[in-house]
């Protein structure tokens, strides 16, 4: 029987969205000709780079953190909000709409904190055509110094009484973009919902630096010597947004349909925010780096994963994840797994060895070749063996018989040997693996029921005062 | 330091046998040194360092390539082989580093090692920048080095660097020995061997150029010196014993080698045979080749899976160009007053494995030169002959008998290393040697002085 034909047709706060992919509020959606190209490409909908009173930008703007030589794994950004009249970009929002029916276009605002200046904007801007605001309460940079954009989000009754102020007027759903550079993210997300905020997005940029010219001693963006501190954003930060998000939507008071944001370049990266409870995803630093056309393979290859897992539409998976996520006091203690290193995949590396004996728990050791177990061996010990060790070039004729160096077989001696008693399970060793299920976790059946520090408190089973630790985290 | 010409600019480097003899493996420029150098796992124990001969660390130069602190990377690779930057060309890295990296074991290309040393070693020249090491405090002890090639250029350097008086004698103008003179140009030209030396001779160290060692002079030497190092290497090549081997047009490969590094030979003949099928048989086909010849012969008694020649060697001959006539054996030599030809018999193996010759298998292959590549003679007899007052220096098959670790002879005073000792192998054998005898003297020398 074939599986079903998924979709990726969903319903994000009221709006009817043809996928799920949105450009951000950023330099991809600056004018109506780049989002309809962008239309084009595949994306879903788009949130226009935020209109508000132009302003005037800096030369230059952009700086990253490259990765071992990869690209771009950090972007960092000191761009302000749209530099263009608003009254060309809301003619160009209208020609977009009026183009591109199906697409969602969302217009992101930020405005002084008046009332009426938000009323008026609200009401150009549905008039305009867009299918929903998005609340800039989040830029950190520039205009935060303005009292716009993080400083609102940072500061719970601005949040509030300013999404208010949107609602009076909106007759379009409201959705108010968080700042990261906060605490507990809760906080103005309980305050936007408070508001009467329809939906959320996050997150924002992160503050950065992202570095110095070890030269010139000037931090990049570099502006005429001098720079300030940045938005950081793309694949180095969605560990981050993923935590917030998870936070976001698994908190009653705050939880909204939300709109994921950061790092997101991959299909991968967009079901993991779905599977945390986002309705729509917003991309940005993937679309800088690669262009529009990276859309193709987020369709593409969601599709294919929801047809591999039977899910029909992004309702069927949405926050599927979000039960898996507990509070750590939840966790079953006496879950037990430990390592074992597959040998026919081990290339001998021994970066498991070495970094189980320095970054955790010296229970991988070197031994296999020695007649028994050998754990007081330390790393200075092989190191001290191996460079009194004579090698010579191996010649054909005189070396006849002799190994050949470029042997496809790893050796036994630099096979490491997991000590499964004393592993604590850590998986720093499967992590440091450059090889795929060289190292697995396995789970070890010590026969005991689950058990939580929760539920050890609640027996009286824990020293005296180790429960009565001040919980931040609620 | 005296104010001699730097080695390296004692000589004139032609542009043609320069575009001729072009890298063979191109430098890598920062664009790709940096992603090869992330590549590299940084292996705990390494076996890349294992099987480099003088241990050189090479995921530690590697992630410092990495982490932009090349000045670091080079003084890494220099600690362990003073000759670096010539390893990092001449070394075959097939067989060795990169031979034994672990990417082999799941199907990636191994990190190209040798030529992330050679954008190290590169960028440190390129820098200006002094040799990183200081020689140590002076301590009076002198040691005498018989050769100035690598074995006893590594020797020389360690010994420096802990304050004894290292003097280099060699029968040559030029330091450096098969460094210099010995290995193709297009792996490692014969500038950029004496432009190390100049580096390492930052150590202070006295070279004695033109100088032959015989049974005399090295009494001499042991009277005056406190210990002797012995890095001779190999006498001349083996001849064939053949009829018409004293025509002109019969050369060995290492005067062939020796004379187009030092610009002396700039042409080969159009037809050419090389006698022997060893890696120096391999460099002087190739050399003929980019010296012009049109026709490239190799032969040799057995077959492709007895010679000595790496298989990497052997096939980039065959890419040159170079034919292989297997199973045959020289049998005269024709010709007038030059070469004509190679008369060769073919052979066959019997039922016991040695080979001898088919009947009525002679044939002649026609031949402007022929280059005989069948190994070196040892030439260590005069040091049995010398009047040492203390034991005698064992050897075994004509090559000196050496405690491995120490380099010590069975004549405590002396010391060997490389070619000599081994019977033949790389640069990078005879820099280990070089080094690990260098140490051991100078332990000792210590232990001695305890003593006294």
């Amino acid at each position: 029987m074939s599986k079903p034909k998924p979709t990726l047709e969903s319903v994000f706060c009221g709006i009817p969205c043809i996928n799920p992919f949105w450009l951000a509020s950023a330099p991809p959606t600056n004018c109506g000709e780049q989002i309809m190209r962008a239309f084009d490409a595949g994306w879903g909908g788009a949130v226009w780079k935020t209109i508000g009173v132009p302003i005037t930008n800096v030369s230059s703007r952009y700086s990253s953190i490259d990765w071992e030589g990869r690209r771009m794994m950090g972007f960092n950004n000191i761009e302000l909000i749209s530099d263009r009249p608003t009254e060309v970009n809301l003619s160009e929002i209208a020609e977009v709409k009026r183009r591109y029916p199906k697409n969602v276009v969302i217009a992101s605002l930020m405005v002084e904190s008046k009332r009426e200046t938000w009323h008026d904007i609200v009401q150009r801007a549905e008039d305009a055509g867009a299918d929903g605001l998005e609340l800039n309460f989040g830029c950190p940079h520039g205009m935060s110094e303005r009292g716009m954009g993080s400083a609102v989000g940072q500061v719970p009754e601005y949040c509030e009484q300013i999404t208010g102020w949107v609602k009076e007027k909106a007759r379009t759903p409201v959705i108010v973009k968080l700042t990261p550079n906060i605490s507990d993210i809760r906080i103005p997300a309980r305050a936007a919902k408070r508001g009467g905020a329809d939906a959320l997005s996050a997150i924002n940029t992160i503050n950065s630096i992202t570095g110095i010219d070890l030269d010139t001693l000037q931090p990049n963006p570099n502006v005429d010597g001098k720079s300030s501190h940045g938005g950081y954003c793309g694949p180095a930060v969605k560990p981050i947004a993923l935590n917030m998000v998870q936070q976001v939507q698994s908190d009653p008071a705050s939880a909204l349909p939300l709109s994921g944001i950061g790092g997101i370049g991959s299909w991968r990266d967009a079901a993991e925010f779905i599977l945390l409870g986002c309705g729509t995803v917003q991309v940005c630093t993937a679309a800088m780096h690669y262009g529009y056309r990276i859309v193709e393979d987020m369709q593409d290859g969601l599709l294919a994963w929801m047809t591999e897992k039977g899910f029909a539409t992004i309702e069927d998976f949405r926050g599927l994840s979000i039960p898996n996520v507990l509070e750590w006091k939840q966790l079953n203690l006496n879950y037990r797994s430990v390592a074992r290193i597959h040998e026919d995949l081990c290339i001998g590396c021994q970066l498991c060895y070495t970094a189980c004996w320095d970054g955790a728990h010296q229970c991988i050791h070197l031994d296999r070749a020695s007649s028994m177990p050998d754990t007081r061996r330390t790393p200075a010990m092989v190191e001290a063996e191996a460079i009194q060790r004579i090698s010579t070039t191996p010649i054909p004729k005189l070396d006849a018989g002799a190994p050949g160096c470029a042997s496809a077989v790893t050796p036994l001696e630099r096979i490491p040997r997991v000590d499964e008693d004393h592993c604590v399970g850590c998986n720093l060793c499967a992590l440091v693996c450059p090889v795929e299920n060289c190292i697995t976790m396995e789970r070890i059946d010590n026969g005991l029921p689950p058990e939580s520090w929760e539920d050890r408190t609640a027996k009286g089973l824990v020293p005296p005062g180790a429960a009565e630790v001040m919980s931040t985290n609620t | 330091m005296s104010q001699r010409t730097p080695f390296h600019q004692q000589i004139v480097i032609q542009p043609e046998m320069a575009e001729r003899f072009g890298d063979l493996h191109p430098p890598l420029d920062r664009q790709a040194a940096m992603p090869e150098a992330n590549r590299c796992l940084f292996c705990f124990d390494a076996p890349c360092t294992t099987a480099c001969p003088t241990h050189i660390d090479v995921p530690r130069f590697i992630k410092k390539i990495a982490s932009g602190n090349l000045s670091g990377s080079a003084r890494t690779i220099l600690d362990a082989n003073i000759l670096g930057a010539s390893c990092a060309r001449a070394c075959p890295v097939e067989v060795l580093c990169e031979g034994a990296c672990v990417m082999h074991r799941y199907n990636k290309q191994p990190i190209e090692i040798a030529r992330l040393q050679r954008f190290a070693m590169d960028s440190f020249h390129e820098s200006g920048a002094a040799l990183p090491f200081e020689p140590g405090v002076e301590t009076g002890l002198s040691v005498a080095l018989v050769g100035a090639g690598p074995a006893s250029l590594a020797c020389a350097a360690e010994l420096r660097r802990r304050g004894i008086r290292a003097n280099l004698y060699d029968a040559r103008s030029l330091p450096g020995g098969l460094n210099t003179y010995g290995v193709a140009e297009y792996k490692l030209p014969l500038v950029e061997s004496l432009r190390e030396i100049e580096m390492l001779s930052q150590l202070g160290v006295d070279f004695h150029f033109e100088t032959t060692i015989d049974a005399a002079k090295l009494s001499e030497l042991e009277q005056k010196h406190d210990a002797l190092f012995l890095g001779i290497g190999l006498g001349a090549i083996h001849r064939l014993g053949i009829a018409g081997e004293e025509l002109a047009g019969v050369t060995n490969a290492l005067d062939l080698i020796a004379g187009y590094k030092s610009g002396e030979l700039t042409t080969v003949p159009a037809r050419v045979v090389v006698v022997g099928a060893g890696n120096t048989a391999i460099d002087a086909a190739i050399a003929s080749v980019r010296l012009g010849a049109t026709d490239v012969h190799i032969v040799y008694r057995r077959g492709p899976e007895q010679m000595s020649a790496f298989a990497f060697e052997y096939e980039h001959a065959k890419s040159e160009g170079v034919k292989f006539l297997w199973h045959v054996q020289p049998t005269g030599i024709r010709g007038g007053n030059a070469v004509e030809g190679l008369e060769l018999t073919k052979l066959e193996s019997n039922e016991n494995g040695s080979i001898i010759p088919q009947p009525v298998s002679k044939f002649l292959l026609a031949t402007d030169l022929i280059v005989l590549s069948i190994g070196q003679a040892a030439h260590a007899s005069f040091l049995v002959e010398s009047e040492t007052k203390s034991e005698k220096i064992q050897l075994e098959q004509g090559r000196i008998l050496i405690d491995r670790a120490t380099g010590q002879t069975s004549n405590p005073k002396f010391f060997a290393g490389g070619d000599c000792t081994n019977g033949g192998r790389e640069v990078v054998d005879a820099v280990a040697d070089g080094r690990r005898a260098g140490i051991g003297i100078a332990a000792w020398l210590e232990a001695q002085h305890v003593q006294a």
